[in-house]
């Protein structure tokens, strides 16, 4: 019923309208007007509403930087965090000034230079001095962008040496959960692979190599030590998932088949987090930030970062291969 | 002289060779598609708005897709990859592309029709035939497709990940590549048309930069668009036969897959290889019919003609080396993310020269706001809203944390969908008195406009501070993460201005229909503009020109020119490109 009452008022509304449209047209046939040409007052009025436009937009900006500024990240709780934040940061203080200033000049021109059959427009086709000025201005600002941001991309991207102080995790992940496997004391993890997959060995890890012995298993949520270098590898089983750590500025594809690797130093604990966000239900999270089926809205894991000493405590509890 | 007539209906209203007709089979195919697009991203918006709720009109539209008015988990990826796979291929490629250069090319060079009328009407027919296909895989056993329009396996490959993955899988697969078809003959065809079928006196640095945009974009599809058509093959290889391109060690659903080998990453570089360049050959088209409108509607000639074709090469080759900025994050070596991104922030230049070019043609012009010109300034604004963010992604060490987020969502929604559609919309005002022979109301095209420059604001600003909330795409619903608690009413807002808009476009959907059957008969040049286009009959005929084709004198900007007394050259404020150059007048722009 409700159905055909709209369709009938959307047939109503069209008729009305098409009446109208016609109307309008022969009010202008009329009185000698051209119904494609605006008059000039209308044309100044467009002119005018872009202006307006251009102030309107840049309140719902400044707006929105006041109303949801503090929804953003928290400071980044990572180490290599911090220098893409600051970054981030030098990022936005170029590109904000120049969305403001190229789009209030769009539209101060628009204004300011609607037609009026009084004047002339400038017949100004090229000028190499300008074009050259602006392929150079741009050219400058982004080799420093490019330079800080590759040197950052470089240092984040190599993998943690062997012999270096860190703790070695493997995370995999399936359709729709995650599994961490922790090297253990020979910092070594054991081989795995999906045929070996069965029973309780829910990823596949070769029982009979010896670096498997004392690796241990971790689900639902997993402990980092705060200041110490974590060495991540990744794997999934079915198919692409992707390992998002926001607060720690850190993300990885997991692809099947394949070995990913990423590595991170967490330098604030959750209880620090939680002081420091004013929120007692604060925690860190992994998140799968690839589509990888219907419940990919409600892959996650649980990040707790602790002292050394409490991190030792939990992994002595968790139970092995 | 004009070719064979023919009264017949079936051969002038369906299978025609006239590439006018085709230009309008491509503009209402792909309005068409488009509004299903439109339809979609609303649904899946009332979802993300208003998480959880039923909706009537949820279940008058997909059936026994959802129960009780709430939408399913992978329904939901269903709307998300069709709206997607819709917005790209169907309306912004072949409904921009295939309705512009068909109408243009011929007109503007001086060609009666396109090199082939038959390749091109081959062109439309695969693309409708494609749309069909698509359009019906939203009925099968399964639904759509899901797996997100960038396909990627295994998801895309194995119907025990989603449903989607079946029959509607396959659909797609069958649908792209017919689509593909379709583009390449398409594309083939205005190259050689561009190349060879100029009319006399117009060299390649006479041709409206239109022309010049339709040209390099069909470069662009003729070099990558097969790389997906193999991509999509080998996909229906390991999807049917057994074979192991993209599959490699795979468990799912209680079971070891025999599967080894391949890699996913593979399809990757296939996809994006296409993928990329098809952001500029959705963009070019715009670009192209923006510097037409501006230069016409100002009243002064582009500025810098030669550095607008110039950035537009640059602009194309450089789509060919980028793609890999898609891919930061799959574990491909790092050296090769270094080299993505000098190369992904280098086409930042050419398209800052191209917005610094436009914002001085604004520049003391004499500026008429017709629809088509408040669409062109829209798009110009939108494409440095949407681009300037392109400096955070680009930058492979900034894109770890963003990637996937929000915040990709919110940059190339603006900077390629809305600049495209409004190039789109500039187009379709600005030469709908040649496509239709009446003229369409500017009022209403003026609030259509508004509406839309304002909502579509409204739905993808927001979304940058979702994405630097970390706040991940394909999301369904937010509510299972205590973090994203607090962006429910950000949600909404979005949401309430994507309706909004929605309801922006039934004005334009009901303008053009009134107009293209009831608007008042346009005369010849009712913008008193330069190109050839104008110079023909208002009344289509397959020929284009009776008599003769005219010559071309002169480049297509003479707007505003004055002679020494500071008086219009001709006494009018522009110069058909048929006008002779006069004495001691040289050409190109110069005085």
């Amino acid at each position: 019923m409700m159905t055909i009452i709209v369709v009938i008022a959307a047939i109503l509304v069209v008729i009305t309208a098409s009446q109208l449209l016609k109307l309008a047209e022969l009010r202008a046939k009329s009185k000698g007007e051209l119904i494609y040409e605006l008059t000039q007052e209308e044309n100044k009025a467009q002119g005018a509403m872009l202006l307006l436009f251009f102030f309107v937009f840049m309140g719902f900006f400044a707006w929105q930087i006041f109303a949801w500024g503090d929804r953003l990240l928290p400071v980044s709780a990572s180490e290599h965090g911090v220098a893409t934040d600051f970054l981030m940061a030098l990022t936005f203080w170029v590109i904000t000034p120049v969305f403001i200033l190229t789009n209030g000049l769009l539209f101060f021109f628009s204004y300011k230079y609607s037609y009026d059959p009084k004047r002339k427009a400038l017949f100004f086709s090229h000028s190499n001095k300008l074009e050259m000025i602006w392929t150079i201005a741009p050219s400058l600002v982004l080799t420093v962008l490019i330079l800080m941001g590759l040197s950052s991309w470089n240092q984040i991207t190599t993998p943690i040496a062997e012999e270096a102080e860190h703790v070695l995790i493997e995370l995999t992940g399936q359709q729709f959960n995650w599994t961490a496997r922790y090297a253990g004391a020979d910092k070594k993890l054991g081989r795995s692979h999906v045929t070996l997959i069965g029973g309780v060995n829910g990823t596949g890890v070769d029982t009979n190599d010896v670096n498997s012995k004392d690796d241990k298993l971790a689900k639902g949520e997993f402990h980092l030590p705060v200041g110490v270098p974590v060495q991540f590898v990744f794997r999934s089983l079915d198919v692409i998932h992707s390992a998002y750590f926001p607060h720690f500025r850190s993300q990885m594809n997991c692809v099947p088949g394949v070995v990913t690797q990423f590595n991170f130093v967490p330098t604030k604990t959750t209880k620090e987090m939680k002081a420091l966000t004013n929120n007692e239900d604060f925690n860190y999270i992994l998140l799968c930030n690839k589509i990888c089926g219907a419940a990919h809205y409600n892959m996650q894991m649980d990040i707790i970062v602790e002292s050394q000493q409490d991190y030792d405590n939990w992994l002595a509890e968790q139970k092995g291969i | 002289m004009s070719t064979h007539h023919t009264k017949d209906f079936l051969f002038t209203y369906i299978f025609s060779t006239d590439h006018k007709m085709i230009s309008k089979q491509f503009l209402i195919t792909g309005f068409l598609m488009g509004f299903v697009g439109l339809i979609m991203s609303t649904l899946f918006r009332l979802q993300l708005g208003w998480p959880g709720e039923s909706f009537e009109v949820v279940e008058l539209l997909m059936g026994s897709w959802q129960e009780d008015g709430v939408m399913a988990p992978d329904k939901y990826l269903s709307l998300v990859t069709m709206h997607g796979t819709i917005m790209v291929f169907f309306l912004l490629t072949a409904g921009l592309s295939g309705t512009f250069s068909n109408l243009l090319i011929p007109l503007q060079i001086g060609a009666r029709d396109m090199a082939s009328g038959f390749m091109n009407m081959l062109s439309y027919w695969f693309f409708f035939i494609s749309s069909v296909i698509m359009l019906c895989s939203l009925f099968v056993e399964g639904g759509a497709a899901s797996a997100g329009w960038t396909i990627y396996p295994p998801l895309s490959a194995l119907p025990q990940a989603i449903p989607g993955s079946g029959a509607g899988m396959t659909l797609w697969l069958i649908a792209m590549s017919i689509f593909i078809v379709s583009s390449l003959i398409g594309s083939l065809n205005y190259i050689v048309t561009v190349l060879n079928m100029r009319t006399k006196g117009m060299s390649m640095t006479r041709l409206p930069l239109t022309i010049w945009a339709f040209f390099l974009t069909a470069i662009l599809g003729v070099l990558s668009f097969p790389v997906l058509l193999s991509a999509a093959l080998l996909l229906t290889f390991d999807r049917s036969f057994g074979t192991s391109f993209f599959l490699s060690d795979i468990y799912i659903g209680g079971q070891v897959l025999d599967h080894t080998g391949g890699s996913p990453i593979l399809f990757e570089h296939l996809f994006w290889f296409l993928g990329h360049p098809e952001v500029y050959i959705v963009l070019l088209p715009a670009l192209g019919i923006t510097s037409e409108v501006i230069s016409t509607m100002t009243r002064k000639p582009i500025f810098g003609y030669r550095a607008m074709i110039g950035s537009m090469m640059a602009i194309s080759f450089l789509s060919f080396i980028v793609w890999g900025h898609h891919m930061f994050l799959t574990g491909m070596n790092p050296f090769l993310g270094s080299v993505f991104t000098f190369t992904t922030l280098l086409i930042a230049i050419p398209s800052a020269v191209k917005v610094f070019n436009y914002l001085t043609t604004l520049w003391k012009g004499n500026i008429k706001f017709t629809p088509a010109t408040l669409f062109s300034i829209g798009l110009v604004s939108t494409f440095i809203t949407g681009g300037v963010t392109g400096l955070v992604l680009g930058n492979s060490a900034l894109d770890i944390n963003v990637h996937d987020t929000y915040f990709v969502i919110g940059h190339f929604h603006i900077v390629m969908g809305l600049s495209a559609i409004f190039g789109m919309f500039a187009g379709v005002y600005h030469w709908f008195p040649k496509l239709f022979g009446r003229m369409i109301n500017n009022k209403l095209g003026s609030l259509h406009f508004w509406i839309t420059i304002v909502s579509s604001y409204g739905v993808f600003f927001p979304m940058h501070f979702l994405g630097l909330a970390g706040v991940p795409r394909r999301y369904y619903t937010f509510s299972e993460f205590p973090m994203f608690e607090n962006m429910v009413d950000i949600n909404e807002l979005i949401s309430v201005f994507a309706i909004a808009a929605m309801i922006g476009q039934l004005v334009f959907f009901f303008n053009f229909v009134y107009s293209a059957f009831r608007g008042p008969k346009a005369p010849m040049n009712p913008w008193k503009s330069n190109t050839l286009e104008w110079t023909t009959p208002v009344e289509h005929f397959h020929g284009n020109w009776y008599g003769d084709i005219p010559t071309v004198h002169r480049w297509p900007y003479d707007y505003s020119k004055v002679d020494a007394n500071g008086e219009f050259v001709y006494g009018e404020d522009f110069i058909p490109q048929t006008t002779p150059l006069g004495d001691n007048e040289k050409d190109g722009g110069e005085h």
